[in-house]
């Protein structure tokens, strides 16, 4: 069954920016791929069409075999959730609790419902401790993992996060990474950061000048140095591919200094 | 984002549904407005009910006096009355007042001043999203509710934009005195404009991709009963019962 399908996809911004130019890409149900590409490739904008945010000008998106308009946004909502990638776009009401309530409200659910969905939601993204607390007292860190549990409480069929690992500090990255592994559910995560992507996603795809220039195995495109020099990606400093084989890179795991530091525990 | 009140612990008024607490607050400054201005005991009536209120919420006096200070431009203007006004004049020391002058510039004062202190009490136990579902329970007209939610939405995000500006100004050594720093200033006003108005497009966009329809869910406020109710009322009926007493030892 496919998540998520868009066919020929194009958009111009009104100020005639044209961001997207012929996008295909088809998303298994409880696949993760990631959507790789410089700065201005049109990584959000693709992102905000999957939630029906924007309207496609030609072409279609389809979620779960339901193409995304007018008539079925409503509850396309409800099924794709969108991170976004700065949290406090996204976080607004003011306690954490509240703010993972907004959408299971939204869809009507009952008060009890809710209040499990909030208590689920946050403790999946190990934040039940700051429920309490307003949302622009917590680190950056912290915000961003209260940003997935808003939409994890939702319980969407598939995840759409915008740049999931920008401005964290390491500590912070791997609890996000940890977060995201366990979820199991389709997931697509547009990044630039290619070590993330490689950790998280199996699958990648290359989205350069609003075009989806390359589709494959995560570590095969990585290691494709002249594909990434042309779309302006990179890897960091000292960083290849081919050695994270042996931790478990890519794979549906822990991450690999994690199960790494359990090895040499036991 | 900070949110409109603050709202920490749970005192009797911040537990009372924010439908109830709307409703008692406009119906006591009502009382309070159509009040004649004489005899002024009555309106330390008004003031002691209050003042028992502000006691017993947990809002705390530094708060009340602080939020006061919204209520300087209607002293302003209450001071220059009793020199503009006309009619019969009274003589304070060198001064020659208007006598229907310094009844008026009394009259807006003390209404002013227990109105404004009904206000913080509800803001200071209500948080902003709670009272746009408190104006949907009363059947606010849609429109109206849905420009508040934007107000709840964009106030929050300009005081943010505005305390990161402010501090990416303060951090290179800006000095927010005096004339030279206006220019800075205007400046800046034109980019938080800019900046909150974008950010707030964003909010909004995420808002509505977690299933917004233009209505705020009632965040764990349950349906109001009547217990909240006559806890709630208490507070305007006792103030009408001081106004009917005044009204009738004046007959
Ligand atoms: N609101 C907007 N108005 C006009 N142009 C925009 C707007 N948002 C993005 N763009 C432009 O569209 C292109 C794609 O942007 P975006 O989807 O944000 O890229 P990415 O997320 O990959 O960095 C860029 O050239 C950008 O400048
Ligand atoms: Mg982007």
């Amino acid at each position: 069954m496919t998540a998520v399908e868009v066919r020929d996809l194009t958009y111009a911004y009104p100020d005639g920016t044209v961001a997207l130019q012929g996008v295909d890409l088809a998303v298994a149900d409880g696949e993760r791929v990631a959507v790789l590409g410089p700065n201005g490739a049109g990584k959000t904008t693709l992102m905000l069409h999957l939630n029906g945010l924007i309207e496609a000008q030609s072409g279609w998106v389809a979620v779960n075999g339901r193409r995304v308009g007018p008539a079925t946004v409503a509850a396309v909502r409800h099924e794709v959730g969108l991170v976004f990638q700065d949290p406090d776009d996204q976080l607004f009401m003011p306690t954490v609790r509240a703010d993972v309530a907004f959408g299971p409200m939204n869809a009507g659910l009952p008060e009890s419902e809710v209040a499990a969905r909030v208590a689920a939601a946050l403790d999946l993204v190990g934040m039940t401790d700051v429920a309490d607390r307003a949302p622009h007292h917590l680190s950056l860190g912290q915000r961003r993992r209260v940003a997935i549990a808003t939409v994890l409480a939702m319980d969407p069929a598939v995840l759409v996060l915008d740049e999931p690992s920008s401005n964290l500090d390491p500590a912070a990255r791997r609890e996000v990474a940890d977060t995201l592994l366990q979820l199991g559910r389709s997931t697509i995560m547009v990044t630039h950061d290619l070590s993330y992507a490689l950790q998280l996603c199996p699958r990648a795809v290359i989205l350069s000048e609003g075009r989806i220039v390359a589709d494959g195995p995560t570590r095969e495109l990585l290691a494709d140095a002249a594909l990434l020099a042309e779309h302006r990606l990179e890897l960091p400093y000292g960083f290849d591919p081919a050695l994270t084989d042996r931790v478990g890179f890519g794979a549906n795991r822990p991450a690999p200094d994690e199960s790494a530091d359990q090895q040499r525990r036991q | 984002m900070p949110p409109a009140g603050d709202v920490s612990g749970a005192s009797w008024p911040r537990r009372l549904p924010p439908q109830v607490k709307i409703v008692a607050a406009v119906a006591t400054i009502l009382v309070i407005v159509l009040t004649p201005p004489r005899p002024p005991w009555v309106f330390l009536g008004y003031a002691l009910i209050l003042a028992a209120v502000v006691q017993s919420s947990g809002v705390g006096w530094r708060t009340v006096f602080s939020r006061m200070r919204v209520e300087v431009p209607f002293v302003a203007f209450a001071v220059l009355l009793p020199f503009i006004a006309t009619g019969p004049e009274v003589t304070l020391g060198p001064l020659e007042l208007s006598e229907p002058g310094l009844w008026a510039a009394w009259n807006i004062l003390i209404k002013a001043t227990l109105g404004i202190v009904v206000s913080i009490l509800l803001a200071a136990t209500t948080e902003a999203p709670d009272l746009v579902v408190g104006l949907q329970r009363l059947h606010v007209p849609d429109i109206l509710v849905q420009i508040l939610a934007a107000m709840v939405r964009y106030v929050s995000v300009v005081t943010g934009e505005w305390q990161r500006m402010s501090r990416a100004r303060a951090a290179r050594g800006f000095h927010g005195h005096g004339p030279r720093s206006w220019p800075v200033l205007a400046r800046s006003l034109g980019t938080l404009f800019i900046r909150s108005y974008e950010r707030g497009e964003r909010v909004h966009l995420a808002m509505l991709s977690r299933g917004y329809t233009g209505r705020l869910p009632a965040a764990g406020t349950a349906a109001a009963t009547s217990a909240d109710w006559s806890v709630a009322l208490v507070l305007p009926l006792t103030v009408l019962a001081v106004a009917a007493l005044s009204w009738w030892v004046a007959r």
